[in-house]
């Protein structure tokens, strides 16, 4: 793998030095600042393009043809580069192959913010599609400027406008100096739906072949010249703080450069990787630690979050009057901590060369990370490049940034070489910031078997202390600046504004209810370290809401998705439900018990962030009577995500977020004593496995071609949580309302 | 120096013997198939097979596996010319971040290796040591069904021409 391309100067000056090239080069220029806003009283531009409105911020055509496409938002395994090309290669009339495409890089690409919140196709797929068919439609004005013909009579097709008379000229060609240095054009007219060659259709993803063959893919296989490795010794716990460490034994091990301590932060760097991990393993054994329990009793952790000082932030605000004569439903619900879990630990490799520090991260936010990188090192935002390549999949906030940081700093600490570091196994279970313990609690009235009041509160730790942000860039979110001997404090955490919202994500049911209160209880204490963990809150409160649309359902003796129906008047969440249900053969489900194991059927239903994918699921599980132990035997899923600019992208986010969920649902959940985390690996912190996975999963895809993206990467958590809790319920005629479902639980809750 | 037979080469490396395989590979050797995980045996994403069995790469010391021969997922195919299984893969689409896929594909070669026809509860019991965080299991199990089901189509050909 190559390192990327030089810096911004360097970049700059070897593009115009390559003599084909003739648009104008990206730059991050002024010019481009005074752009950022739209034209007074104009139409907005749609997707990304409002923050980044110059066409040749997300396009170059070199001169020979060669077409490159740039996006702020970052590959993730979600399949984004296959779709932005797809994007990019219907408007320009090319083959997907023809584009090459530049993700998340601070001196390349625009800001996009972070890779999240399932907003990536929405934002810079919108973008690149109305920059790209704004580009042929100006290479076209260029062609027929210089054939002195009329438009009309042109088209392009394969990299080339064509006259109707056969004559041809390349883009190549075409792309003067300045073609597509202007701003993008709000009434740009994109290729018709109907017409569509690449968009709706399962293209391969461009990125699968190397990843089979052993290409270099990922951050961990960056390679560079003189790279040397480096670890850092975590402390055993959150507070700990390093005593003493008598290194010297330690120094005179074969390959050791360098060991660096900084208050608590204590790492070494090595000639070649193991080294490193035996040095790193050496200062564990020889450092001493001052720790102190400073973790809640996890025997009694929900009355502790209970407890703990909340602001409150009305969703739907009003008082709720529970009729009288209604009956009167209610129930709360629980979830534990639960962990991102990436396969491949955190990795990072940094470069501190001529006063520019480069790190390559596989964060889902490169400039984020760079604002935050500048604070922590007291360098210059211009003097920090943050460059993305893909890690293992991440789901959310897992300790990419933070490897960032620790490459960082060992990289100023040994200029002129480049530092790899990637985290072990516990370092990433222990240190990764966890998705929040929550509570939620629901108070529902029922008459004539309809839902006439609702009131809902959810409580729950911060759902993003990513780094990026506030004074400073936010360093205090990186975990390094917690340990060092001048420690930079964790900002507090503030919620997440709705429409997305955090904790309070989907925490208003779609549903049509008369008179509904929701609110959130943000309690900024954290008692372990929690950030964003795909979904955020809406994985908890569709939970909840969704298994209590089934309790209620089952009070009101109504079957749980004609239920749903009564109450559902959206037109596209009503085709989902009704598509899933049918698909599955929901009405003509036979319960029939196999042997010992209890059989049932369950419905979940959400619309992401009540804005984004609309999406619904049923399931069919067993239950172990013996065991308790639950498995998921088929899900049959409906989901409207919009204009589908992949199908089969789709279908593999879907099914994985089934099989996600199912996992965090039965299996997953943060084990920790009053002091340490203890779940620091595959034993102490089990995830599904192939033994677990259902015999099948179908996923219908419903295209919309012409109406928005919707964002679907998320869409699945939710609704599959609550399906699979409702199954059991079915199954066992028991209710479960604290995730996850274990086996010990099941077996006590049916009393065997 | 310990002398390692990697995807037919033979390479003599001056490294500690108790360096565990996945550092001589990725290190020494630069080669990228095979990927930390949890260095403890519990993930499955360095696994390589020595002598037709399937290991934890990141647990063998070199030492052990000295001049025996060792196959990553590079020596299955390339890009241009994906091995049977890997051409599954892509045909399925079996992978969404693709971090754990060089290690399933050995383990999966491991088995067709051993039986060509495995049952669906074979399949899963083999590939259980190995973990996906994605989800992609269900794409994994078909692509791994496709190939099972070619070769039960197509029996073996033994060719006597020298790979070289």
């Amino acid at each position: 793998m190559s390192a990327g391309e030089p810096g911004p100067k360097a970049s700059r000056r070897a593009f115009l030095a390559g003599g084909g090239a003739l648009v104008v080069s990206f730059s991050l220029s002024p010019r481009r600042l005074d752009a950022q806003t739209t034209s007074p009283g104009g139409p907005a531009l749609p997707g990304s393009l409002a923050k980044n409105p110059m066409l040749d911020s997300w396009i170059r055509i070199d001169g020979d043809g060669a077409i490159t496409v740039f996006t702020g938002k970052a590959e993730l395994g979600q399949g984004l580069k296959t779709a932005l090309a797809q994007l990019a290669a219907e408007e320009l009339m090319v083959a997907p192959e023809a584009i090459r495409l530049v993700a998340a890089d601070t001196a390349r690409t625009p800001d996009e913010g972070y890779t999240a919140g399932s907003h990536s196709i929405d934002n810079s797929g919108t973008a690149i599609r109305y920059a790209a068919a704004q580009a042929r439609a100006l290479l076209i004005g260029a062609a027929a400027a210089r054939l002195q013909v009329p438009p009309e009579r042109l088209h392009a097709e394969g990299g080339r406008v064509a006259v109707d008379d056969g004559r041809r000229v390349s883009y190549g060609e075409l792309v003067g100096d300045q073609l597509l240095h202007v701003r993008a054009d709000p009434q740009t007219n994109p290729v018709d739906p109907a017409l569509h060659r690449l968009v709706g259709k399962p293209v391969p993803r461009v990125d699968i072949p190397a990843k089979l063959t052993g290409g270099a893919a990922f951050v961990q296989d960056l390679r560079l010249p003189k790279m040397v490795h480096g670890r850092v010794v975590r402390p055993p716990s959150y507070g700990a703080r390093l005593r003493q460490i008598d290194g010297a034994a330690v120094e005179r091990l074969p390959g050791i450069l360098k060991i660096l301590r900084d208050g608590s932060y204590l790492a070494v760097i090595a000639e070649r990787e193991y080294q490193a991990i035996t040095a790193m393993r050496a200062l564990a054994a020889a450092a001493e630690w001052d720790e102190a329990p400073g973790l809640p009793d996890p025997g009694n952790l929900f009355d502790t979050l209970a407890a703990l000082p909340a602001q409150t932030v009305p969703v739907r605000d009003g008082p709720v009057e529970m009729p009288p004569g209604a009956q009167i439903v209610e129930a709360d619900y629980r979830r534990a901590y639960q962990m991102h879990g990436s396969i491949g630990p955190s990795c990072a490799v940094s470069l501190f060369e001529e006063g520019v520090l480069t790190v390559w991260t596989h964060s889902q936010g490169v400039y984020p990370l760079r604002a935050a990188l500048a604070g922590l090192t007291g360098l210059a935002p211009d003097k920090v490049r943050c460059i993305h390549l893909e890690g293992a999949g991440c789901y959310g906030h897992n300790g990419a940034d933070d490897a960032g940081a620790d490459a960082a700093l060992l990289a100023l600490a040994l200029p002129g070489r480049p530092v790899r570091v990637q985290w072990m196994r516990d370092d990433e279970h222990a240190w990764e910031p966890y998705g929040s313990a929550m509570l939620t609690r629901v108070r529902a009235a029922l008459d004539g078997g309809m839902i006439v009041a609702w009131d809902y509160t959810v409580r729950s730790n911060a759902h993003s202390t990513r780094p990026g942000g506030g004074p400073g860039g936010g360093a205090g979110n990186l975990l390094a600046a917690w340990h060092r001997a001048r420690p930079i404090a964790q900002p507090a955490p503030r919620p997440i504004p709705l429409p997305e919202g955090g904790g309070h994500r989907n925490a208003a049911p779609l549903y049509t209810i008369p008179a509904a209160r929701v609110m959130y209880e943000f309690v900024p204490e954290m008692t372990l370290r929690v950030s964003a963990l795909r979904g955020l809150g809406a994985y908890m409160n569709i939970f909840s809401i969704e298994s209590f649309i089934d309790e209620l359902a089952r009070e009101a003796r109504a079957d749980p998705v004609d239920f749903r129906l009564r109450h559902l008047d959206d037109p596209r969440a009503r085709e989902v439900v009704g598509t899933a249900a049918t698909r599955f053969g929901w009405s003509t489900f036979d319960r029939q018990p196999a042997g010992a194991q209890s059989r049932g059927r369950g419905f979940g239903f959400a619309r992401y962030k009540n804005l984004a994918a609309y999406l619904a699921v049923a399931v069919e599980v067993t239950v172990d009577r013996e065991t308790g132990r639950v498995r998921l035997v088929r899900a049959v899923a409906a989901v409207d995500s919009g204009e589908a600019v992949n199908p089969d992208g789709i279908k593999n986010q879907i099914e994985g977020g089934i099989l996600q969920s199912a996992s965090w649902t039965l299996y997953e959940s943060v084990v920790f004593d009053r002091t340490r985390v203890l779940s620091r690996d595959w034993g102490s912190y089990p995830i599904l496995r192939f033994k677990g996975v259902p015999d099948s999963i179908e996923i219908q895809v419903i295209d919309r071609p012409g109406t928005p993206f919707l964002g679907t990467g998320e869409a699945a958590q939710g609704p599959t949580a609550a399906a699979i809790a409702n199954a059991v319920a079915d199954a066992t005629g028991v209710r479960l309302r604290e995730v996850p479902l274990t086996a010990a639980r099941v077996k006590a809750a049916i009393g065997v | 120096m310990i002398t390692l037979v990697v995807n037919g080469a033979s390479h003599r490396l001056d490294i500690d013997p108790a360096t565990p395989l996945l550092y001589a590979l990725r290190g020494e050797l630069g080669l990228n198939g095979a990927k930390f995980g949890c260095g403890l045996g519990q993930c499955g994403a360095c696994t390589v097979i020595v002598a037709g069995e399937p290991v934890y790469a990141c647990l063998v010391p070199v030492i052990a596996v000295e001049d025996r021969p060792i196959t990553t997922v590079e020596g299955l195919g390339t890009e241009e010319q994906p091995s049977p299984l890997q051409q599954a893969f892509i045909d399925e689409q079996a992978a969404q971040c693709g971090y754990c896929s060089a290690g399933m594909l050995m383990r999966a070669q491991a088995l067709l290796d051993r039986n060509p026809a495995p049952s669906d509860g074979e399949i899963r019991t083999r590939m259980a040591p190995n973990l996906c965080r994605c989800g992609s299991h269900m794409r994994v199990l078909r692509a791994i069904r496709r190939v099972s089901d070619a070769l039960r189509k197509t029996p073996p050909r033994r060719t006597w021409e020298s790979n070289e």
